[in-house]
């Protein structure tokens, strides 16, 4: 379970969030959406530990992440695909994933774990020993959920997965996902632009706006209620 | 005829020392993006402490032992206590301190131990083998030279292609945030790149000293040719270290053959110049990737 | 239109930046006659040193402050103009500024030779490129010894001083007069469109080259400037020293160059007269500092080069803007005048 309360972010002047609460529960998918500049990459980067916030606190499964370092909250098993993929392209397909498990598995489960992903996103079999950079938008979308997926997490953070994808691409990685959440303890926040696919796969949904929480409820809620969808949504 | 075996020969031995050092710099270039200037006088430091060691009656090979370890200490802790603080600001600060560094360390090895010219013992004899009925101008020392160095070079292969310490270093270095995302110490491992940098310096300051007139000073012309190979092989990458290496050994060799020594670091300049102005990134950079 | 700038209360100076610096120059003309006039000729011949330290410094905070471009190698440069006032004093009968212009000249196309590959070049590779510059030049001298004087070097004549006049006040008034000049001209070009191209080119290569400005143009027009100074410093240095051989022109006085221009203020050209008071002193401080710790004799040189690297890495990571940005800071933080506002304030 993700509680974030009162989270305030600022870069230098310029508000990015302001007293930000909202919780996410295991097993279910959490959106947050808004327009950009909203504070939507900044709350995840915050929770991830890559910026520091002014005042809040953010808790996951009853311990504080706040002030830790970035790689000390991952090793909670906290996982953030930020935005942009961060794809390393210097490196292999396998050395991708092979990297995600260094902090976590032994020699043999890491094969085995490497294998299992494979099996999730067959296209990537193809390109294991190639650099990533041989890969396309959606080859690399495969492979860093993969990589974000290979530690089995608890906490699962995603900006803008569906960014530079095709529709179909999108609608396949959404069902993806659900059918990785539900009935888990898996935590998934995921922010998107794209809020109707969003919407169609979560369970529960953030609206932000100017980096304050416009209305924090469920999904299917949101979704039914047009003239926030127009106001805050873009449809 | 004889003269230019003996000089390529020359090229070859003094050519794989700039490329021990332009590991070391490679090493600390991937890790950090900053060029050490102060490398050379870092293995310039652990050779006089070596020195010294070998004064109070250590043998050879522990001092040898002894240095390459504290190279490691010191290389870790400039990281920590000078590189550290300026990560992330300004692309010329950390040049700036490293040649502050450098000039410290000259200037501390001429404090401590004065200006009486020594000389440093090699760990082999350097007088030229025999090969059939002729003298060349390569010895035991020379042999040793071109072993450790392919010892250290391959070491350094094996440890970033085959092993997860490796690919930890690699992903460090390309991506260090996204590396931290996947719960890499990307802090500790640059610690560590620095560290094993300064055991390659170490070697280096061992390998040449006893070829020259040891002196405080005496890693500064080493240091610039290790930049020159380091260039031409691309800041990135150890096997072009290497190459870097012997092209620039070899052309320093050729000028001081047969044009005289004081030319030589002006022909490093001139081929530096070239190596700058036809592929500024190297002949084994990679394209810079795009990340996406 | 500029406002005009108050000094003190009451004191105004032209808005035309030409006319304000001549005028400045020649303040500060009038408080170091005073100066010189009161003092023993050795102090002179100091002041002097200062000055010409002093025009060195100038040109290289121009290039690596305003311009962007590290060097490493403005030894060098100054090698070179100092070999060519004594190349020429030996072998010719040139009037003495004649002699002073071929050694600007002469630092001014090596500065375009090395300039012109720096502009390909980012930080790290300009620096070491410049490293081996400092370290390659020399050599070249000792080589052909004949020509270039070998150990002993070539030696130089000062100017006859006219009157009365002793010569080391006679001497030290040609280095200050040089880098009064220098101060003006340089104070000119970074207020004119040349010191913005300078500026634009150093924050966004990109950018710059977007509004118009010849990217490569202006960065070897910087180089050949700088090197340009560093060639008349080395004139003077020469004319100082009496002998111009290598042993003058080590890597050390590039890197010590590099800690002045540092501690003076990098960017600022008021500032590098600190950076030339601490090349001149240290070098006398630390002799006393080594005597008191028992050191030997030759330790007083390797003291100061201590202290040089460490200048070198405590401002870096302290103060980065040098002794010049902190008063500049202190300047427009503490209320003084009635004005307290940045507008206000000198800017050279």
């Amino acid at each position: 379970m993700l509680e974030v309360k009162d989270l305030s972010v600022s870069y230098g002047p310029v508000d990015a969030l302001k007293s930000v609460t909202f919780s996410a529960r295991p097993g279910a998918i959490t959106a947050v959406l808004g327009a950009n500049g909203a504070g939507k990459t900044t709350l995840l980067r915050t929770i991830s530990g890559m910026v520091k916030p002014r005042t809040g606190t953010v808790c996951f499964d009853g311990e504080e992440l706040l002030g830790r370092a970035i790689e000390d909250i991952a090793r909670r098993a906290v996982a953030h695909v930020p935005e942009g993929r961060g794809v390393i392209a210097e490196l292999t397909v396998e050395e991708n994933l092979r990297l995600a498990t260094l902090w976590c598995m032994g020699r043999r489960d890491r094969q085995e774990a490497i294998e299992a992903t494979f099996e999730l996103f067959p296209r990537l079999r193809g390109f294991r020993r190639r650099h990533a950079s041989m890969l396309s938008g959606g080859e690399r979308q495969m492979l860093v959920i993969g990589r974000a997926l290979i530690s089995r997490p608890r906490l699962l953070l995603l900006d803008e997965p569906s960014l530079g994808l095709a529709p179909l691409v999108t609608a396949q990685l959404m069902a993806l996902l659900r059918d990785h959440t539900e009935g888990t303890d898996l935590t998934v926040v995921l922010v998107e632009q794209n809020a109707r696919s969003a919407l169609s796969v979560s369970h529960r949904a953030v609206v932000l706006n100017l980096g304050e929480v416009v209305v924090s409820d469920d999904a299917a809620v949101i979704a039914g209620d047009s003239d926030l969808r127009h106001h805050y949504l873009g449809f | 005829m004889e003269l230019f075996i003996n000089v390529t020969l020359d090229g070859v031995a003094n050519g794989m020392i700039f490329a021990a050092l332009a590991l070391a710099l490679v090493l600390i270039f991937r890790a950090t993006r900053i060029v050490n200037f102060a490398q050379g006088a870092m293995g310039m430091i652990t050779t006089f402490i070596a020195s010294s060691l070998l004064g109070q009656g250590v043998g050879y090979w522990w001092a040898f032992l002894a240095v390459l370890a504290i190279g490691f200490v010191l290389g870790a802790l400039v990281e920590r206590v000078l590189i550290r603080p300026l990560q992330g600001k300004s692309e010329l600060n950390p040049v700036i301190v490293t040649i502050g560094l450098l000039v410290v360390l000259e200037g501390l090895a001429g404090t401590i131990y004065g200006n009486s010219s020594r000389g440093f013992p090699a760990a082999y004899s350097q007088s030229g083998l025999t090969v059939g009925h002729t003298k060349i101008a390569f010895s035991h020392f020379d042999v040793f030279i071109l072993v450790a160095v392919l010892v250290l070079m391959t070491g350094t292969l094996v440890l970033f292609r085959a092993t997860t310490l490796g690919l930890r270093m690699r992903a460090s270095a390309f991506a260090g945030e996204i590396s931290r995302l996947l719960g890499v110490r990307v802090g500790l491992l640059l610690t560590l790149g620095w560290a094993l940098a300064g055991v390659t310096g170490s070697l280096a300051g061992l390998l040449v000293a006893p070829t020259s007139s040891f002196g405080p000073y005496f890693m500064d012309l080493v240091l610039v040719y290790a930049f020159t190979a380091a260039v031409i092989g691309g800041l990135e990458s150890p096997l072009g270290a290497l190459i870097g290496g012997l092209i620039t050994g070899l052309c320093i060799s050729y000028v001081g053959g047969y044009l005289g020594s004081g030319l030589q670091p002006l022909g490093a300049l001139v081929l530096l110049m070239v190596a700058l102005m036809a592929r500024p990134e190297g002949i084994f950079a990679r394209p810079a990737a795009r990340r996406v | 239109m500029t406002p005009r700038h108050s000094l003190l209360r009451g004191v105004r100076l032209p808005s035309q930046p030409l006319a304000r610096h001549l005028i400045l120059a020649l303040g500060g003309a009038a408080i170091l006659y005073l100066i010189t006039s009161s003092l023993s000729p050795y102090n002179d011949f100091e002041v002097g040193e200062i000055a010409l330290y002093v025009i060195a410094l100038a040109g290289l905070s121009l290039l690596t402050g305003v311009n962007g471009q590290i060097s490493l190698g403005h030894g060098a440069f100054m090698a070179v103009g100092a070999y060519t006032v004594a190349l020429l004093m030996t072998h010719t009968h040139l009037n003495f500024i004649i002699e002073l212009l071929a050694s600007i000249g002469s630092a001014a196309l090596l500065g375009l030779v090395i300039g012109i590959p720096a502009t390909r070049l980012k930080g790290p590779y300009l620096a070491g490129m410049t490293l081996l510059l400092a370290l390659a030049l020399p050599p070249v001298a000792d080589k052909w010894s004949t020509t270039f004087g070998g150990d002993q070097g070539l030696s130089t004549t000062v100017p006859t001083a006219p009157g009365t006049v002793n010569p080391e006040e006679w001497l030290a008034w040609i280095q200050i007069i040089g880098a009064l000049l220098t101060f003006v001209l340089l104070a000119n070009l970074l207020q004119s469109r040349y010191g913005r191209a300078f500026r634009a080119v150093r924050d966004d290569e990109v950018a710059a080259s977007l509004a118009g400005i010849h990217v490569a143009r202006t960065k070897v027009t910087a180089f050949v400037i700088s090197a340009a100074c560093a060639g008349l410093a080395g004139a003077f240095l020469g004319l100082s020293t009496g002998v111009v051989n290598t042993g003058e022109f080590p890597l050390t006085l590039s890197i010590q160059l590099l800690a002045a221009m540092v501690l003076g203020g990098t960017g600022t050209l008021v500032g590098m007269w600190w950076g030339a008071v601490l090349l001149v002193y240290l070098p006398q401080w630390s002799t006393s500092l080594s005597g008191n710790f028992n050191l030997g004799s030759g330790a007083s040189a390797y003291l100061a080069t201590i202290i040089f690297g460490v200048v070198l890495i405590v401002v870096m990571i302290a103060a980065p803007t040098g002794l010049q940005g902190g008063l500049r800071w202190a300047w427009r933080h503490v209320p003084r005048f009635g004005s307290g506002s940045s507008a206000g304030s000198l800017r050279v």
